[in-house]
């Protein structure tokens, strides 16, 4: 609803930002399909040859490749469950009248705010540390032997670590979600004499269900690109035990200078997020008319 | 749902609230509590109260220049909001005011571009900085960072500028304004908190960045998120340095992100949940 | 100073045609009302004339001069928008004088103005608040006081009522009423209300899917409407439409009486009938009746009457009174 000058003005105010984002997205993603099918070690750029399929055979029959799937699966699931359950109940427990509300989000909302190498550092040396950490402390006063959590429990110390920096996202989320439910409709399903549990489970659940399924969409998406609590913490081991994709192409890029490999792995990755995003993209897109 | 409680209730809500937000707290507490102790204090077992010491803040700060990669985060934060900004406003603008056939799907399309892994471009990118000289300087930390946002930026634009009814704007072009009048005095004044507010949690994204802060920067472009995850391995065991140095790379960010909780929901959720 | 002239103005959005082609002669001075159910075109005509939208064929007007590629600040025009459009972050004195400022005017004749549309609309000891703070009827003041100062050549509105309730409406209405008789400016206004349109115009255009469908004073339509939509749309309650052998008695393939037209008795008369609902308000009653034959007619008798659900009754259409429609729905 506009007037001719207007829509070519508007055309051209549009232009950079579109232009500029499908450079981003085209040449990159371009280059590594393309060394995606080349032997290109960076430790020996002479003998670069095409490669066919061979980089993506040599992801497919590396068992770390599959283990590092694994732990991607286990790393992403893992933190959904903590943080959407713990969301929905810290969520319902700071939206019911209480002294110090504001404070209360404001030391819950904290941690989100805090960057992942300084996350992964407090929880691995103050928090978990099988010495000195708060964990060991605990243990000790109880006179229990203190667990060294990144040696037998890697992969599950970086859950605990990333589910610590995303329950406030998630808990954030559904407050704003549970705080616009209808009182009105509340109070009438009381008054129609439904207890307490039937009415989470057949009102407040179903209002908040559009936040949820957005809180899972949108961590997924960065779940599956954890990298520097894993880098910090347990650099992705013992062996590949807390390996996941991510850190597995960063360590054939970085480590192994293996570029052809590495970018095999990163096209491997697109497909995976793209699987996720296809369904964010239309629970976002409902929302635009 | 203004119902009346009894106290006794309420007071029992609130206990529970605050254990768990506590709990949840504890380890920035911890941290804050351990960078006021001395080295010593800090690995002799569980101890709430330091000795309020400041020795850790200057070593941090001798030893180490600390003061660079601060500057670099700064710089590298600010410096990707304000371009993309300037890149996203007249788009989002656009977009809002004007909408086409094709507005939708475009931004989709942006939204799509931000799902894309940053590992998926880990080697083009890391080629293209060592061939170009961008590796471990500000400005091409700054380009991929504005990139990398720009989606998010557009978007969180959009939704606020939409909010302005199209109405006034046609108000102030019944009331004689010019385009650029329109925007001084009309669009402007009441874009500038939507704008602000994007600015914020934009600077918040770019200053925690890890992956690519870790990857295309070594010691001179290194901001916070690179120099604390380099400062791990080695000072692993010196604790109160290292929660001195951790305060000093989260204070200032989570400040600002408590006065943009509200906005946060708004921009990480592209709109979906408001 | 303020007569607009339309000439054969077509509009479509894309394929989408929304005006298939209007002319239309405003006087300057007159009170026009445009009145159509909703998606009838008639905002958009409205915006048409504004300059907020391009025609996409025709030309219009405005005191002889070609305006059709004029912007809308060129057109001399001020508009009331139906949200009132107003600035949140501006006082409502610099509301009022945001059009003046626009125009450069000297800020000691800009006082002199807005002073003068506050006492008019009785907005004096609201100057410096700002519009949040006001509640709808003032915003609606603030939104016309704007429109006044740039003595414009004639004023738009666009359903600036529909957001009102309805106690503030009708005096709204008398307001806009008395402005304009003291103004005297020409004023095109926008409503899907026939009662608005029948009580303010001086001329009424009904529009139906972008077409004029007629043109004229309030009593025109009333008693001489050009068919069965117009003859349908004016008038409250809606005229009573017939058709079958009751109409063919009057040589015409439906007829129309209006509620208030009825004779009722309860012995005799041409349709007998059963009444169903009586809504008594003390001026007048109104029944709703159903005729033998099944036809749902309402009719309106003046005053108190002792008529309830159920009662048998017997109705008359008035001598003269009786609208006769062809097939086609054109009065015949």
């Amino acid at each position: 609803m506009a007037t001719r000058q207007t829509q070519s003005l508007a055309r051209l105010m549009r232009a950079p930002a579109i232009i500029l984002l499908l450079i981003w997205m085209i040449v990159p993603l371009g280059m590594t399909l393309y060394y995606s099918f080349l032997n290109y070690n960076l430790l020996n750029p002479a003998s670069t040859s095409w490669a066919g399929f061979f980089n993506y055979k040599y992801f497919y029959t590396d068992p770390a490749f599959w283990e590092s799937i694994w732990n991607t699966l286990v790393l992403v699931l893992g933190v959904l469950l903590i943080t959407v359950i713990g969301g929905i109940l810290i969520a319902m427990l700071i939206d019911k009248p209480i002294f110090g509300q504001g404070i209360v989000r404001i030391l819950v909302i904290s941690p989100f705010f805090v960057m992942p190498p300084v996350a992964a550092l407090i929880w691995k040396n103050m928090i978990m540390h099988p010495s000195y950490g708060v964990f060991a402390d605990i243990a000790k006063f109880f006179g229990m032997s203190p667990v060294d959590w990144f040696a037998q429990y890697p992969l599950f110390s970086i859950i605990v670590i990333v589910a610590w920096q995303w329950l406030p996202f998630a808990t954030l989320i559904l407050l704003t979600s549970l705080q616009s439910l209808d009182g009105e409709q509340m109070e009438a399903a009381e008054m129609d004499g439904a207890p307490a549990l039937s009415r989470f489970f057949y009102l407040t659940l179903p209002h908040m269900s559009r936040a949820i399924t957005v809180v899972i969409l949108i961590q997924t998406i960065f779940l599956l690109g954890v990298y520097a609590e894993i880098l910090v913490t347990t650099n992705g081991g013992p062996g590949n035990a807390s390996t996941n994709l991510t850190y597995l192409i960063y360590r054939a890029a970085r480590l192994n200078f293996d570029i052809g490999g590495a970018a095999a792995g990163g096209i491997i990755a697109v497909v995976l997020a793209n699987i996720v995003a296809i369904f964010l993209m239309r629970a976002v897109g409902k929302n635009l008319d | 749902m203004a119902r009346a409680v009894s106290t006794q209730t309420k007071i029992g809500w609130t206990i529970a609230a605050w254990i768990v937000a506590l709990l949840i707290f504890f380890p920035i507490l911890y941290t804050v509590i351990t960078s006021f102790k001395t080295e010593n204090e800090a690995i002799s077992g569980f101890n709430m109260i330091p000795s309020f010491t400041l020795d850790s803040y200057r070593e941090v700060q001798s030893q180490y220049n600390y003061f660079r990669p601060f500057m670099n985060s700064v710089v590298i934060a600010v410096g990707s909001t304000v371009l993309a900004l300037l890149v996203a406003v007249p788009a989002a603008w656009a977009m809002a005011f004007s909408p086409t056939k094709h507005t939708k799907d475009i931004l989709m399309w942006m939204l799509s571009t931000k799902m894309m892994p940053a590992v998926a471009v880990l080697v083009p990118i890391y080629l293209i900085f060592l061939r170009t000289g961008l590796m471990d300087t500000r400005i091409g930390l700054v380009i991929v960072l504005m990139l990398m946002n720009l989606p998010i930026v557009v978007w969180m634009l959009y939704t606020y500028f939409r909010e302005i009814p199209g109405e006034i704007l046609e108000a102030a072009r019944m009331d004689g304004a010019t385009l650029q009048q329109e925007i001084v005095h009309v669009l402007t004044p009441m874009a500038v908190p939507g704008i602000a507010s994007t600015l914020l949690l934009n600077v918040i994204l770019a200053w925690n960045e890890s992956f690519w802060t870790i990857q295309l920067t070594t010691t001179n472009a290194a901001p916070l998120s690179a120099f604390i995850a380099s400062f791990s391995s080695p000072q692993g065991l010196f604790w109160a340095k290292l929660s001195a140095a951790s305060v000093m790379a989260i204070a200032p960010i989570l400040i600002m992100g408590w006065f943009s909780q509200k906005q946060l929901v708004r921009g990480l959720t592209f709109g979906a949940v408001k | 100073m303020g007569s607009i002239t339309l000439k054969n103005v077509r509009k479509a959005f894309g394929d989408v045609e929304v005006i298939p082609g209007v002319d239309l002669n405003i006087e300057d001075g007159e009170f026009v009302v445009f009145v159509g159910p909703s998606g009838c075109g008639k905002s958009t005509l409205l915006r048409l004339i504004a300059g907020l939208e391009d025609v996409t064929s025709g030309s219009i007007q405005i005191d002889g001069k070609d305006v059709t590629d004029a912007g809308p600040a060129k057109r001399g025009l001020a508009m009331v928008f139906q949200s009132y459009a107003l600035y949140p972050h501006m006082s409502v004195r610099k509301n009022i004088a945001f059009p003046l400022k626009m125009a450069k005017m000297p800020e000691a004749e800009q006082e002199k103005r807005v002073a003068h549309a506050a006492k008019i609309l009785n907005l004096d000891s609201y100057l410096e608040r700002k519009p949040g703070q006001l509640s709808g009827g003032q915003r609606q003041r603030v939104a016309i006081g704007r429109a006044i100062v740039r003595e414009p050549a004639a004023f738009l509105f666009d359903e600036p009522l529909s957001n009102l309730d309805a106690a503030l409406r009708v005096n709204m209405r008398v307001e806009i009423s008395e402005l304009h008789n003291n103004l005297k400016t020409t004023m095109i206004y926008v409503t899907h209300d026939q009662v608005e349109a029948m009580t303010m115009a001086d001329k009424i255009v009904v529009l139906r899917a972008g077409n004029v469908e007629q043109v004229g004073s309030p009593m025109e339509l009333y008693s001489r409407p050009a068919n069965k939509f117009v003859a349908g749309f004016i008038g409250s309650p809606n005229m009573n439409f017939i058709e079958g052998e009751g109409a063919a008695k009057h040589g015409a393939h439906t007829i129309g009486i209006r509620p208030e037209h009825w004779q009722l008795s309860t012995t005799e008369g041409a349709f007998p009938g059963t009444v169903g609902v009586a809504e008594h308000l003390g001026s007048d009653t109104f029944l709703h009746i159903q005729l033998d034959d099944g036809t749902p007619i309402i009719a309106r008798a003046e005053g108190e009457r002792d008529i309830h659900h159920g009662d048998k009754i017997f109705l008359t259409p008035q001598e003269g009174r009786i609208y006769k429609f062809s097939q086609n729905g054109l009065a015949a």
